[in-house]
């Protein structure tokens, strides 16, 4: 099958300055976009031009370029609140995914005691992992594990089994960084509220590739990263209802968050502000920003259905190759554009290693998911595929021919 | 051999562009010495969080001497293939000898360049076995006090 293009791919690669320098003196095939994804130039001139032009520290200065600086800094925020449908006072930035997830799994648990439980998925990442699994030893509260089925979905009669009367936080990824599965988070969000839970979505791998609502979905936090989707690093969100965050208690202590301070008290700052101390990322949010618009000019739904494209390509090229073993569910559905497999014989980081001559980007390891890929899918380690809409079907027959190179290179 | 961290680092001149040599494949589809001693005086695991690669090493001295070496686990071509080969070399060598090796002894058994990454892969094997010998002589420090 021939992607259709809904996208002008060709345009679209001129916008990275990256995909026309190469990298190694060769061409880039970058296919480790859940790692991190290349960066739009108009996202760095937007950074460039605060730096250049009005490099300020913001919700302070009453001069031209700290006006302007807080200015760029809150439309940033205006930005991101209408991407994901959200009012701009539940926009709070952190400084990634990990920030957003430690914020909520230190103020959420503040109050949690023995008896208590936090729900998660065996398919987490660790940074949806190790924040409560860490949290529930302080505290005595048990985790559990949704578990996640053969084909590689979660399994949601254990969800049932195990969202109780006992849970106090649900926390789930909605797009899986190993299997690509797309979870029913709708779904998760019923179960969760049913019991007066909390539902934490981890949307990392989510947000770059289709398009949200978390009104919708009716999470009550939803955390992602600017560097997965054509932002900069170093700067991430923390979506929460609104008044859900007036209760919280502030996880980080200082300046800006602050309303009044005394030798003996203090009180807080309004939303969003109560939640980022100290000097933000002013350059990043900016950044974020300009990727949003990016983003939002592409079209999310044009993104979801050309990357579907590219999956269902990818998968029946790589499902057709012998000796490669391919991980989570095999068809399009519920499913997005991440492929983990391994070649029969060849250890991860020597296919990573002999596509990179070709200059070929993938990943190799554990992905970050040591108890999913050890202790459900029985590895040690998995190559990874991640797309993003500036791949191509030719990319994924680069891949292949690829792949067939390191078989012959072993012997396998 | 420190770390080279130079971002503009492509190789020292004599970096050979194929790490995947005939005899280091060999060395990784068969290893030499794998598996593991039921009486040793060094055992210790080392693991790489890069990429979850990890080598056990079983080390059987008399005298002095290496008589018997195993080593278990699993990884990429370039650390199993490491792992056998300096298996391989230390065998009926006196320790004071071992604790000499260094990254560019087990380079050169290699015969191949590894850049920063990788050469975490190739050092594996050494790391746990130069970790255990110091843990064995921390043990027996404690052991005379």
């Amino acid at each position: 099958m021939e992607a259709k293009q809904t996208l002008n791919i060709d345009k679209i690669k001129k916008d990275f300055a990256i995909l026309q320098s190469g990298a190694n003196g060769k061409p880039l095939l970058y296919l480790d976009n859940g790692a991190t994804s290349l960066t739009p130039d108009v996202v760095l001139d937007a950074m460039n031009d605060y730096y250049k032009n009005y490099n300020a520290n913001v919700h302070r200065g009453t001069y031209f370029t700290s006006e302007k600086a807080t200015r760029e800094y809150e439309f940033a925020r205006k930005k991101v609140a209408k991407f994901i449908n959200a009012k701009t006072r539940e926009i709070i930035f952190t400084k990634g995914t990990t920030e957003s997830l430690n914020l909520l799994a230190y103020s959420l648990c503040a109050d949690l005691k023995k008896g208590d439980e936090v729900v998660i998925s065996q398919m987490e990442h660790h940074s949806n992992l190790v924040p409560w699994q860490q949290l529930a030893k302080q505290k005595g509260f048990v985790v559990k594990y949704i578990e996640v089925t053969g084909e590689g979905r979660l399994d949601m009669d254990s969800a049932k089994k195990i969202i109780t009367n006992k849970t106090k936080i649900v926390s789930a990824t909605h797009v899986s960084n190993v299997l690509g599965t797309v979870n029913d988070v709708k779904c998760l969000a019923r179960l969760a509220h049913d019991k007066r839970a909390l539902f934490v979505i981890d949307g990392a791998q989510a947000a770059p590739h289709l398009p949200l609502d978390v009104k919708d979905i009716d999470c009550d936090f939803y955390c992602f990263s600017g560097h997965k989707m054509m932002g900069p690093t170093g700067i991430g969100v923390l979506y929460g209802k609104e008044e859900l965050l007036e209760r919280m208690r502030p996880f980080l202590y200082g300046g800006d968050m602050i309303s009044e301070v005394s030798f003996n008290d203090s009180s807080w700052n309004e939303l969003p502000w109560k939640f980022e101390a100290g000097t933000p990322n002013i350059a990043g949010a900016i950044g974020l920003g300009a990727a949003v618009d990016y983003l939002i000019n592409i079209g999310m739904e044009n993104i979801e259905n050309y990357e579907k494209e590219l999956l269902q390509y990818a998968l029946e090229k790589l499902k057709a190759i012998k000796g490669v073993i391919l991980y989570g569910p095999k068809e399009v559905r519920d499913k997005g554009g991440v492929i983990s497999f391994n070649v029969n014989g060849v250890h991860s980081h020597d296919v990573s290693a002999i596509l990179d001559r070709e200059g070929i980007a993938i990943r190799g390891g554990h992905l970050c998911a040591m108890p999913l890929v050890k202790d459900i899918l029985y590895v040690n380690d998995v190559c990874r595929v991640s797309f993003s809409f500036y791949n191509t079907t030719e990319d994924i027959d680069e891949l292949v021919r690829a792949i067939e190179n390191v078989k012959e290179l072993f012997k396998v | 051999m420190e770390e080279n961290l130079d971002p503009n680092w492509v190789g020292d001149g004599s970096y050979e562009d194929e790490i995947y040599k005939e005899n280091i494949l060999d060395h990784y589809k068969n290893p030499h010495n794998f598996g593991n001693l039921e009486n040793y005086n060094i055992k210790h695991r080392k693991h790489n969080p890069l990429c979850g690669d990890n080598i056990e090493i079983y080390v059987k001295l008399e005298n002095g001497k290496v008589t018997a070496v195993k080593f278990a686990g699993n990884g990429c071509a370039i650390s199993m293939a490491a792992a056998s080969m300096l298996t391989d070399y230390i065998k009926g060598k006196v320790l004071e000898d071992i604790k000499k090796i260094d990254d560019k002894a087990v380079l050169e058994m290699l015969g191949i360049q590894l850049g920063v990454v990788r050469i975490k892969c190739g050092m594996l094997c050494l790391n746990a076995l130069l970790q255990g010998i110091r843990e064995m002589g921390a043990r027996n420090a404690a052991v005379k006090n």
